[in-house]
C-alpha cells in the first residue's frame, strides 16, 4: 500500500491530510481523524461545514460528483481507498451507506434487501439472509407479513430501517450514516438510535448528525467539524471521546457549539 | 378623479377586447384541426357516377342482375383472355364463388366499370337532387351510387390501376415493415446513447460535442436525411442494401432496409433526447442507494435507472415512431416505389408506405384519387391516434410511481 | 485518543478480518469485461450521431463540389441569378430560394400572430381547466403528418382561395395555399415555445405590475411579453427553420417548375420541392441534375442549421436570465 506508513494498524478507518475540492472551492481542508472498530463515531458541526463531504469520501461516493476532487488518504484496514489500483465498487461493498432521506428502491421489501447481496455474488439461502438482515435492522416484525409489498409502502422510519437492513445484507464492515434521522419523527428516531447501539456489536458505524443530543446519546467518539477562519473550508477541529467533547472540550469553538452559543 | 375612472374603464374595455382576440387566436388552431378532419371525412365518402366502359348489351345475354352463376362464368370465359381466365380461376375457382363475388368480377373485368366523377359527402347530402340531374344529363348510361371509399377491401386489397379497386394493402404492409425495422435499429442505439450521455459522459469536450450535435441533428430537415440515405444506403452500400451480397439479384438499393436505416437516423435524435429526459427524471437517491451497496455502474443502470425510466423512454419512442410513420419526404428521396402490387417479402424488397401512397394519390389528376387519398389519410390518422393514446396511457399509468 | 482504547483495539485486529460471504479483502480492481464492453457499446451509440453529421456534411459537400466544379455551372450564376432550368443548363438558386422565402413568409404571417396569441391566452388568461383541454388539442395539430397538410392545402385551401380571388388570379398550384397551411403546421410550435417563455417569467414581475394597478392585458403585453421576448424570438426563428425545411406541403400544393415571382398565387417550386420532385423521378446518378439536388440540399442544410443554432443560443441565454 502506498501510504501504509501512516497506518498505525489500530484503527479501522483513518483519514490523513484529507482535502476535498468542488471545482476550485476547497470544501474540506486538512482533515485528520480515525475511526475505531465496533465504535460509533459521530461527526458533528454546523450546516455546510463539510460533514457529508467527509463521510462520502469514506466510501468514494464523491466519485459521482464530477467536480469533486479528493486529496490525501483514507485507509481501510491500512489499505488506501484512493490508491490508483483500488476499485471503488469493492470499497462500497465493505463500507455501506445509509442516506439522509430514506431511499428504498421501488421494488418489494424482499427485493430491496436481497438485491445488494445478489449482485455481490451471494450464493447461500437468500430467505435466511433477508430475514436476518431485516431482524438485524429491527424491522422484521413490521414487515414479515408483507415482504412482497413495495418498499415505498412503509412509513418513513420503517423505510429507513429497511435501508439499513439493505446495507446489512451486503455484510459490510463499516456503515456510514448521513443524518439518518433528520427526516424522521422522534419515535422513529429513537428506534434507529437503539438499533445503532445493537449494530455496533458487529459493525463499525460513522454517523453524521447536526443533532448534538443525538451524538451525545449514541456515539462513543465524536469529531467536531467547523469552518476555518477564512469561512471557506471545513475541517475537524477536535476528536475525542463523546463524553469529553460534551463536558470538557479542549477547543473554545467546540465548547461554544455544544453549549449552543454558536450555530 | 373623474378622468382617472373613465380612463380606467376604457383600459378595461381595451383589455376585454384583446382578451377576445387572444381567445380567438387560440381557437384558430383548434378550428384548423376540426376543418382539416372534416375535409378528410368529407372526401372519404359521397356520390360517384360509375359507368361500364364495355356496353353490357354487347357482352352479356341478359342484364347483369338477371344472370345465373353459370351464365356469368360463361360470359367471363368468353370475354377474358385464356391466360387471364385461368389465372383468376387458380386464385379461386369460379364455380366456388358466390353470386355477389361473380357479379363483382364481371363488373370489374368484363364490363370494366370506371368512375366518371365523384362528389364530397356534404354535396352528396345537401345537393343530391342537382347531382342526380347533372349525372343523368352528362352520363346517361352511368349509374350514380353512394360510395364509401374507406372499405375493408380498400385496406386489404393491393394496388390496382383502376381506382375503384385500388387498395393500400401493400402500403400498410410496407409501413409496418419499415417501422418495425426502424424501431429494431433505432431503439437500442437511441437508448444506448441516452444512457451514455446521462450516466457515463463526463464534462469532456467530446461529450459536449456529442450533446450539441444531437440537438442540432434534431432540427435538420427530414429531406436532408433522405439525401443522406440516398447517397449512403441506396448508392454506396448498394451491394448490401439491395441484398446482392446475400444472393438477391433482382433489386437495387431502394429497399426496405435502406428506408429503415434512413428513418432510424431521422428519429434517433428524438429517441435520445426523450430518453435523456426520462433518465434524468430518475431520482439520484436511487443511484446513490445502489452504488452504496457496492453495485457497479451498469448494475445500477440495468436494475434501477432503466426500469424506472422505461415508461418515459417508451413514451418518447412511441412519439418518435408516430413521427416516422407520417414521414414522407425522406422516403421519396430514398426511392419508395409509387406502384407495387406485391406484398413486401423481406428486408431487400422494394417498398411503398402509407404516406407515399397518399402523396401518390394527390399527384393523380382524376377526382376519385382525391377520395382515395382521403380514405388513406383516415387510416393513417387512426393509426397515429392509436399510437398517441398508447403514449398518453403509458405516461399516465406510470407518471406517479416514483 | 486515550491509551486504553488503542490497547483494546489492537489485539482484535486479526480475528476481525471480514467474515462476509464474498470473502475478499483486497480492494484492488477486478476485471469487469462485461462492464467495459457495455461502456464501449454505449459510447459508440453516442458517437454514431457524430458519424451521422459527418455523413450529411460529406455527402452534401462532395456532390455539391462536383456540381460547382462542373464547367457548366458557375458560382456567380448559382448565387446571383434567378433562372433555374436544369434542362437548359441554368442554375440560379434564387428562383428556388425566392419561393422558399415567400412560402415561409406567408407561413410566419399565419403562425406568429395566432401562435403568439394562443400562447399569451393559454399562459395569462385561460383557466387551468381550459388549458388542459386547449393545450393537448394544439399538440395534436403538431402531430399531423405533413402529407396530410399538403392534401388539406390542395383540396381545401386552394379551392377557397380560387373562389375568393378568382380562378384567373389563383393558379391550382400556388405558393399562398402552401404557405397558409404551413403556417397552421408551425402554429403549435410557436405557441408552445412562446408559452414556455412566458411561463418562465417570474410571478413577482407580474405581481409588481398588478400592484401598480395595471390591467391583466397591460401586464401581459407590457410586462410579461417583453420579458419573454427573447424566448419568443427563439420560437420564431425555429419556426422559420421548420418552414424552410418543410417539403411535403409545398411538393403537393405549391406546384412544380421553378419560377422567380413574388406573386403568391402563382405556382413556383421551392428548394425542398425541387429536391423531392427530382429525386422522385428517374435521374441518373452521375448527372449534373442529380448533383444539383445536393447543392440545393447543402444550402438548405446550412440555412436551417444556422437558424437552429441561433434559436438554441437565445433559449439558453434566456434560461440563464431566469433560472
Ligand atoms: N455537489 C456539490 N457541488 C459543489 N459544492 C458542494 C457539493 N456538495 C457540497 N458542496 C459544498 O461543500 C460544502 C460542504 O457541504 P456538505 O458536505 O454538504 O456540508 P454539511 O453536510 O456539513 O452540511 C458546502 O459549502 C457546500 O456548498
Ligand atoms: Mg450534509
Amino acid at each position: 500500500m502506498t501510504n501504509s506508513q501512516h497506518s498505525t494498524g489500530h484503527y479501522l478507518l483513518e483519514a490523513h491530510n484529507l482535502n476535498i475540492y468542488y471545482g476550485t472551492h476547497k470544501a474540506v481542508a486538512d482533515v485528520q481523524f480515525n475511526v475505531e472498530r465496533h465504535k460509533i463515531t459521530a461527526i458533528i458541526g454546523p450546516s455546510g461545514c463539510g460533514k457529508s463531504t467527509v463521510l462520502r469520501a469514506f466510501n468514494r461516493m464523491n466519485d459521482f460528483v464530477p467536480t469533486c476532487r479528493v486529496e490525501g488518504d483514507v485507509l481501510l484496514d491500512g489499505q488506501n481507498l484512493y490508491a490508483p489500483d483500488v476499485d471503488p465498487v469493492e470499497v462500497r461493498k465493505r463500507i455501506g451507506m445509509v442516506f439522509q432521506k430514506p431511499n428504498p428502491f421501488p421494488k418489494t421489501i424482499y427485493e430491496n434487501v436481497a438485491w445488494g447481496a445478489r449482485i455481490n455474488g451471494f450464493k447461500g439461502n437468500m430467505d435466511e439472509l433477508v430475514e436476518s438482515a431485516l431482524r438485524g435492522a429491527v424491522v422484521w416484525d413490521d414487515v414479515k407479513d408483507n415482504l412482497h409489498k413495495s418498499g415505498l409502502s412503509l412509513s418513513g422510519g420503517q423505510q429507513q430501517r429497511l435501508c439499513i437492513a439493505r446495507a446489512l445484507a451486503v455484510q459490510p464492515e463499516v456503515i456510514l450514516m448521513d443524518e439518518p434521522c433528520s427526516s424522521l419523527d422522534p419515535i422513529a428516531t429513537l428506534k434507529i438510535e437503539e438499533l445503532m447501539r445493537e449494530l455496533k456489536e458487529r459493525y463499525t458505524i460513522v454517523i453524521v448528525t447536526h443533532n448534538m443530543q443525538q451524538a451525545a446519546r449514541v456515539s462513543d467518539t465524536t469529531a467536531m467539524m467547523m469552518l476555518t477562519d477564512d469561512r471557506q473550508s471545513g475541517t475537524v477541529i477536535e476528536v475525542n471521546e463523546t463524553n469529553t467533547i460534551f463536558t470538557r472540550p479542549k477547543d473554545q469553538r467546540t465548547e461554544d457549539y455544544v453549549t449552543g452559543r454558536f450555530g | 378623479m373623474n378622468t382617472h375612472s373613465s380612463t380606467l374603464s376604457a383600459r378595461h374595455r381595451i383589455g376585454k377586447f384583446w382578451q377576445m382576440l387572444l381567445a380567438a387566436a387560440t381557437i384558430v388552431g383548434i378550428l384548423s384541426l376540426i376543418v382539416l378532419i372534416y375535409n378528410v371525412v368529407n372526401e372519404a365518402a359521397g356520390l360517384a357516377v360509375i359507368q361500364y366502359s364495355v356496353d353490357p348489351k354487347l357482352v352479356l345475354p341478359k342484364p347483369l342482375d338477371e344472370l345465373t352463376n353459370e351464365e356469368m362464368i360463361a360470359a367471363i370465359e368468353e370475354n377474358l383472355s385464356k391466360g387471364a381466365y385461368q389465372r383468376a380461376n387458380t386464385d379461386q375457382p369460379f364455380n366456388t364463388r358466390t353470386k355477389s363475388e361473380l357479379t363483382k368480377f364481371v363488373q370489374e373485368r368484363v364490363l370494366e366499370e370506371e368512375v366518371k366523377g365523384t362528389w364530397s359527402l356534404t354535396d352528396s347530402l345537401f345537393k343530391a337532387d342537382q347531382i342526380r340531374a347533372d349525372a343523368a344529363k352528362n352520363y346517361p348510361k352511368a349509374r350514380l351510387e353512394f360510395r364509401q371509399w374507406l372499405t375493408l377491401d380498400f385496406i386489404t386489397q393491393p394496388m390496382s390501376s383502376n381506382p375503384l379497386y385500388s387498395g393500400i394493402r401493400t402500403a400498410i404492409l410496407g409501413s409496418f415493415f419499415v417501422i418495425v425495422l426502424t424501431i429494431v435499429i433505432a431503439f437500442p442505439v437511441g437508448v444506448g446513447a441516452a444512457i451514455y450521455l446521462e450516466e457515463y459522459a463526463g464534462h469532456h469536450w467530446f461529450n459536449r460535442i456529442i450533446q450539441t450535435n444531437i440537438d442540432n441533428l434534431a432540427g435538420v430537415p427530414s429531406i436532408v436525411y433522405g439525401m443522406l440515405g440516398l447517397a449512403i444506403f441506396v448508392r454506396a452500400l448498394e451491394p448490401f442494401t439491395s441484398g446482392a451480397i446475400f444472393g438477391i439479384l433482382d433489386s437495387n438499393g431502394r429497399t426496405i432496409i435502406s428506408a429503415a436505416l434512413t428513418m432510424a437516423l431521422l428519429i434517433l435524435p428524438l429517441i435520445i433526447i426523450n430518453g435523456q429526459e426520462a433518465i434524468r427524471a430518475v431520482p439520484n437517491s436511487l443511484r446513490q442507494a445502489s452504488y452504496g451497496l457496492g453495485a457497479t455502474r451498469w448494475e445500477t443502470i440495468w436494475h434501477h435507472v432503466l426500469p424506472n425510466s422505461l415508461p418515459g423512454i417508451l413514451t418518447g419512442t412511441i412519439l418518435a415512431i408516430s413521427r416516422a410513420i407520417g414521414e414522407t419526404a425522406p422516403l421519396i428521396i430514398v426511392g419508395a416505389s409509387t406502384f407495387i402490387a406485391f406484398d413486401p417479402n423481406g428486408l431487400f424488397a422494394k417498398f411503398t408506405v402509407l404516406p407515399i401512397q397518399i402523396y401518390n394519390f394527390t399527384q393523380q389528376p382524376q377526382d376519385e384519387y382525391r377520395n382515395l387519398a382521403a380514405a388513406a389519410i383516415l387510416v393513417l390518422l387512426v393509426l397515429l391516434l392509436a399510437l398517441n393514446s398508447m403514449a398518453i396511457f403509458l405516461r399516465n399509468r406510470f407518471s406517479n410511481r416514483l | 485518543m486515550t491509551l486504553q482504547t488503542e490497547a483494546a483495539a489492537a489485539p482484535r485486529l486479526t480475528s476481525e478480518r471480514p467474515q462476509n460471504f464474498y470473502g475478499r479483502t483486497s480492494l484492488s480492481k477486478r476485471p469487469r469485461p462485461l462492464e467495459s464492453l457495455i461502456q464501449s457499446f454505449l459510447f459508440l451509440c453516442g458517437a454514431l450521431s457524430i458519424a451521422t453529421t459527418l455523413g450529411i456534411v460529406y455527402v452534401l459537400g462532395q456532390e455539391s463540389l462536383q456540381f460547382f466544379t462542373n464547367p457548366e455551372v458557375s458560382l456567380t450564376e448559382f448565387f446571383f441569378t434567378t433562372y433555374w432550368q436544369p434542362e437548359a443548363g441554368e442554375y440560379g438558386i434564387w428562383a428556388l430560394a425566392n419561393s422558399t422565402f415567400i412560402t415561409s413568409l406567408i407561413a410566419m404571417c399565419v403562425a406568429v400572430p395566432f401562435g403568439l396569441g394562443a400562447a399569451v391566452y393559454l399562459s395569462e388568461y385561460a383557466s387551468p381547466h381550459a388549458r388542459n383541454f386547449l393545450k393537448p388539442t394544439l399538440e395534436i395539430l403538431a402531430g399531423v403528418p405533413t402529407v396530410v397538410y399538403g392534401y388539406f392545402a390542395l383540396t381545401f385551401i386552394t379551392p377557397i382561395l380560387r373562389a375568393v380571388f378568382g380562378v384567373e388570379t389563383v393558379e391550382i398550384y400556388n405558393m399562398a395555399s402552401a404557405g397558409l397551411v404551413m403556417g397552421i403546421m408551425i402554429l403549435p410550435l410557436i405557441s408552445s415555445m412562446s408559452e414556455d417563455a412566458l411561463h418562465a417569467v417570474p410571478r413577482s414581475l407580474r405581481e409588481a405590475a398588478f400592484g401598480l394597478g395595471a390591467t391583466r392585458f397591460e401586464v401581459s403585453t407590457q410586462v410579461v411579453a417583453p420579458a419573454a421576448l427573447s424566448g419568443v424570438t427563439a420560437a420564431f426563428i425555429l419556426g422559420v427553420s421548420r418552414a424552410v425545411g418543410e417539403t411535403m406541403i409545398v411538393a403537393i400544393a405549391a406546384g412544380s417548375g421553378s419560377l422567380f415571382t413574388f406573386n403568391p398565387f402563382k405556382a413556383a417550386e421551392t428548394m425542398t420541392g425541387y429536391i423531392a420532385r427530382l429525386s422522385g423521378g428517374d435521374v441518373s446518378y452521375a448527372s449534373l441534375q442529380y448533383q444539383s439536388i445536393f447543392a440545393v440540399g447543402l444550402m438548405l442544410f446550412l440555412v436551417t442549421l444556422v437558424l437552429n443554432i441561433i434559436s438554441r443560443r437565445i433559449v439558453a441565454r434566456f434560461r440563464e436570465v431566469y433560472e
